[in-house]
């Protein structure tokens, strides 16, 4: 379980979260809702130990991750989808998926197991990152986190920009990895893209938790999305 | 001496200093791929390597290549782990600020030199070549028999120099293996491409940057220590390796390793003519000018991308 526990984070001396506590649970897509810049993104680098924390604390499994060195966070099995994908782009889909195996020394297994939920990477191993689609990119990136065997698994607008067939094999992949245990954190801006698959809802509105409650709530009553997406 | 045999000359001698440049230019060309820290202080790290050379084999008796293996494995290390310690004690604690590195470095640049100078002092001292034979080369004319093969006068080199070049040919042959192939390469070029990502992959983006420090400040050592047995330990020297690395890296386009050997071929070769030709003065004031050129009408440099 991932709790976030009231954190005050700022990007050098402009502060960007006011007090967020959030908890994912295993087995449960927690999908975060918010307008441009209220502290989405922000949140999400907070997790990986990017952005120091004027206050608060984040724990995985009561172990307080905030408290070591940004990069044994992933080691710790979470697995990060930025923004943008964010691949190396001037690397080969093989080294890419190197990057992330090596993160949590994965054996051999896990990359036939990621190369199984993405059959299309198998065929385009040796070409580099910047030459994939704009779908093909989402899947390494995923992929990518995947390798980590993630306990946490952490999505940022991952279908930005993708065509809608692409958007389903994301969105299946994501409910798979939930339907295996996996705590699922999600960022999204397309409420619809979302609300059908996720377990909890937790509205961001300048850099602060405004309310958390289960998506089943929501989808029966849809007025809080105009409320704070104004949408 | 005929204007051909006289070309193999200056070819011969540009092909040294194409091959210490490769090196130097290396160090620093990685450094900046890698950590975008531009490095004022890489010709002192050359400079250590040689004064390092010069120590190393004055302690060690015997023939001259006892010494000088001792320290071509010695000088580079130690070399590696002063820049290394610079890198933790300095450029980490400002955070590899542009303005305040650039600053910083050349702080690191008087601080070395002005060491030396006390410890080493202000003289030029030689070291013993390991092997040092004459090779005569022959060259081909047409006379009255056909072609015939001569041996002009004053035509040679000698066995060190060809040493030098096929001994930096092995060395970044070897590191373009390591970056390419291994794990240790493969860390190194994804913190290059976003180490932001890499680090949310595990990877110690500090320690990444630290040894790359220390590996750019090497390569500059075993360039200087390959030299110093034709050219002489002095605690000025890093001058121009400095400025002409920087040059090589501009022109190859920053951070393009490719390019910054095509480039050091380039300059070294062009170098080496000139300087035999006409003036060394005047081979550094054209390398100069290309530069100028480079900036005004292909700013990435040769196989330079632009910034994304």
């Amino acid at each position: 379980m991932l709790e976030i526990n009231d954190i005050q984070v700022a990007y050098g001396r402009v502060q960007a979260l006011f007090g967020v506590s959030l908890t994912a649970k295993p087995g449960e897509i927690l999908c975060i809702l918010g307008r441009n810049g209220a502290g989405k993104t922000t949140i999400m680098k907070s997790i990986m130990g990017l952005l120091p924390l004027m206050s608060g604390s984040i724990h995985l499994d009561g172990e307080e991750i905030s408290a070591l060195p940004a990069h044994k966070i992933p080691t710790r099995r979470v697995g990060y989808v930025p923004q943008g994908r964010r691949l190396f782009s001037e690397l080969t889909v093989a080294e890419n998926i190197e990057m992330g195996m090596m993160t949590c020394k994965s054996d051999e297994d896990t990359r036939d197991w990621v190369l199984d939920i993405f059959p299309r990477l198998r065929e385009r191993l040796q070409q580099q990152a910047s030459t994939l689609s704009g779908g093909e990119q989402q899947m390494l990136a995923t992929a990518r986190a995947l390798c980590l065997r993630p306990k946490v698994l952490l999505l940022d607008e991952p279908t930005e920009g993708l065509q809608p067939s692409m958007i389903e094999q994301i969105r299946q992949v994501v409910v798979r990895m939930r339907d295996d245990g996996v705590a699922v954190i999600l960022v999204e801006q397309r409420v619809d893209a979302v609300l059908s698959i996720a377990d909890q809802v937790a509205f961001i509105e300048h850099g602060q938790t405004r309310e958390m409650l289960a998506a089943a709530e929501l989808r029966a009553d849809p007025q809080k999305i105009h409320q704070y997406l104004g949408v | 001496m005929d204007f051909g045999p006289h070309l193999l000359l200056a070819s011969l001698e540009g092909a040294v200093t194409a091959a210490i440049l490769a090196l130097t230019a290396m160090g620093l060309s990685i450094v900046f791929g890698v950590m975008r820290v531009v490095n004022v202080a890489h010709g002192e790290f050359y400079m250590l390597g040689a004064v390092i050379a010069w120590w190393v084999t004055s302690l060690v008796g015997g023939h001259p290549a006892i010494g000088f293996v001792l320290a071509l494995g010695i000088a580079p290390l130690v070399v590696g782990l002063m820049a290394a310690a610079a890198d933790k004690l300095i450029l980490q604690k400002i955070n590899y600020d542009p303005d305040r590195t650039i600053v910083a470095t050349i702080g690191l640049m008087y601080i070395i030199q002005q060491t030396t100078l006390m410890t080493f002092g202000p003289d030029a001292r030689p070291v013993q070549p390991p092997f040092n034979t004459r090779l005569a080369l022959p060259w081909f004319e047409y006379g009255e028999s056909g072609f015939a093969m001569v041996w002009p006068w004053g035509l040679s080199i000698t066995s060190y120099k060809l040493f030098v070049i096929v001994a930096a040919v092995a060395i970044l042959t070897t590191l373009w293996l390591v970056i390419t192939r291994s794990k240790i390469g493969l860390i190194m070029r994804a913190t290059q491409l976003d180490s932001e990502t890499a680090q949310a992959f595990g990877v110690p983006v500090d320690r990444v940057y630290m040894w790359v420090f220390g590996l750019g400040a090497g390569l500059a050592a075993v360039g200087a220590v390959l030299v110093v047995p034709i050219q002489q330990a002095h605690y000025l020297m890093g001058h121009d390796p400095l400025l002409l690395a920087f040059i090589t890296v501009i022109i190859g386009g920053l951070g393009s390793l490719p390019g910054t050997i095509i480039a050091a071929i380039l300059i070294g070769m062009s170098d080496g003519v000139i300087s035999v030709f006409f003036s060394p003065t005047l081979a550094k004031i054209i390398a100069t000018l290309v530069v100028a050129m480079v900036l005004a009408f292909r700013p990435q440099g040769l196989l330079g991308r632009s910034v994304h």
